[in-house]
């Protein structure tokens, strides 16, 4: 269209004054670089780094977390998160298969379940299972205590949440894969625990490591539960070292260790959703 | 178990099926023999495919009775599992189970339902396999296959199970056309080998050459039924001729 020769009809193009699409997109580009470099300069200026090292990166405070952090904290809130998974996994697959139940009453119950766990926060539901049962049943013991209490708590919120995950995986199963198992005279169980929950299950594998990962930030709540120098997690860890060293960094070196943890989860589930789109 | 006084493979007792207010099927009467051959013909939406699903319960007749190897299927005791192994079914869409190899879903019914031993089945399973020209591709899974392999996976995995009558919902009408040859050749094998069949096609040559006897519907009723050269060579009614020639000579018909 608009070569070097022809410049008047190059203009006649561009409907008459200003800069073509081209020179605006530059133009655009170099004001957000702009604005970039300003801002990164600003910090720079203003930002007081010897007070940022002291209080955010103060490697002593760090240290003196050290064993504790891993052999302690970490594995607790590991153990929080996977016995939680575990249970939310197992009542969330019962609860979608409710879901879809041809009696009704099933169907009720699990909508229920789901709209009043989904609905509460957590930390409620973990007071009410920590302190309320308790009250309620004197004597009444959780398997482990604190584990116990822990794994029902956030696996009953985390239940709702994969039910829903599940139905979608098992609604997109194509009605064919039924319909081809029961010609081949299974049962309608057989059918579903042969050929379609195994379908919904890999269908359901990225949201399900993403649930994976709330759980594991959200076993920081299992402080509210008061726990002891045992039981204690990344998160209780961190604010109690920062009490102790009145500074910051103990909040620093547990954020990054859940990071350790979140960061390749999360791109575990980038690569699974990738392989998704691009096979079958 | 209910059985009736039978010497057909398949009965069917004025059968209708409704969806919601829409009726497809209006009263179907027929019978296939052990050994035949039934092709089902008729444009879309004439309930043929409908009429298929009923006779293994895919879908539950609004009315009427169906009745497989003297067993009636519309009974409300029976126990439409067990009914259902002997009856095969290929699906136009093949339905292969992805999460499993070519072998497994030949296998897995065999396991599961007949209660087979794994050698057993895995025997019988590559002996299918082979007969229908795939033995090779035992361990691909279906999405590495053509859809030529998919449906004779298909047809494996159905015969695998020993059925007394195989139904053939069109079978050929999602594959590209030069890998329909390779399912009619194994549907017209099965069918020299004296395998009772009912396939609802649009493939008119397949129905003309192999089938015994070829049923034509439109509106949820059998139009006309009889021998394949009569029904397609010289049809008595005048809905039969109309399809006929719509479907043997589309570039020429008036709209």
């Amino acid at each position: 269209m608009s070569t070097i020769k022809s410049e008047p009809s190059a203009a006649a193009a561009r409907g008459g004054g200003g800069l073509s699409p081209r020179k605006r997109r530059r133009v655009i580009l170099g004001v957000q670089y702009a604005i970039v470099i300003g801002v990164i300069g600003l910090i720079a200026a203003t930002v007081d780094w010897p007070t940022i090292r002291e209080h955010f990166l103060d490697v002593d405070a760090a240290r003196q977390m050290l064993p504790t952090l891993f052999t302690v904290a970490l594995k607790n809130t590991v153990i929080y998160t996977l016995s939680a998974y575990v249970i939310g996994f197992l009542l969330g697959l019962l609860l979608a298969l409710m879901r879809m139940s041809s009696a009704a009453p099933y169907r009720w119950a699990a909508l229920v379940y789901v709209e009043i766990f989904r609905g509460l926060p957590a930390l409620l539901v973990l007071m009410l299972i920590g302190f309320g049962i308790p009250i309620a049943f004197q004597g009444l013991q959780f398997p482990g205590d604190v584990y116990g209490k822990v794994a029902i708590g956030l696996g009953l919120v985390a239940a709702a949440y994969m039910a829903e995950t599940f139905r979608a995986g098992l609604q997109a199963v194509p009605r064919g894969q039924m319909e081809a198992a029961r010609s081949l005279g299974m049962s309608h169980s057989r059918a579903m625990v042969s050929v379609v929950i195994p379908q919904a299950l890999r269908l359901v594998i990225p949201p399900l490591t993403n649930e994976l990962i709330l759980l594991f930030k959200d076993s920081s709540l299992v402080s509210a539960l008061g726990i002891t120098a045992a039981t204690i997690e990344l998160t209780k860890l961190g604010s109690d070292a920062a009490i102790n060293s009145a500074d910051a960094t103990p909040f620093v070196v547990a954020g990054l260790t859940y990071l350790i943890i979140t960061v390749p989860l999360g791109f575990v589930v980038r690569r699974l959703e990738a392989r998704q789109t691009r096979g079958r | 178990m209910i059985r009736v006084l039978a010497q057909s493979a398949v009965e069917i007792r004025n059968l209708h099926k409704s969806f919601g207010h829409l009726e497809v099927l209006k009263g179907i009467d027929f019978s296939v023999d052990t050994g035949q051959v039934v092709c089902v013909i008729g444009p879309s939406g004439s309930g043929k495919s409908t009429l298929l699903r009923c006779v293994n319960l895919l879908e539950q007749p609004t009315a009427g009775q169906v009745i497989v190897e003297g067993v009636e299927l519309t009974h409300p005791d029976v126990d439409i599992d067990a009914a259902r192994r002997r009856v095969g079914m290929v699906f136009q869409q093949f339905n292969l189970f992805p999460h499993m190899t070519a072998l497994q879903n030949v296998m897995i019914a065999q396991q599961r339902v007949l209660k087979r031993g794994r050698a057993e089945a895995e025997r019988i399973a590559r002996e299918n396999l082979d007969k229908v020209g795939v033995g090779n591709k035992a361990g691909s899974y279906p999405a590495q296959l053509s859809g030529g392999q998919q449906q004779r996976v298909a047809i494996a995995r159905a015969l695998a199970m020993s059925p007394a009558l195989m139904l053939f919902d069109e079978p050929t009408s999602a594959l590209d056309p030069e890998l329909v040859g390779d399912v009619l050749t194994v549907m017209r094998k099965l069918a020299e080998e004296g395998m009772t069949m009912l396939v609802v096609t649009h493939e008119m040559a397949f129905a003309r050459d192999v089938a015994d006897r070829v049923v034509f519907m439109d509106g949820g009723v059998i139009v006309e039924d009889g021998p394949a050269e009569q029904v397609i060579g010289s049809p008595k009614h005048e809905r039969t001729k109309t399809f006929l020639r719509r479907v043997l000579d589309p570039t020429h018909h008036e709209i």
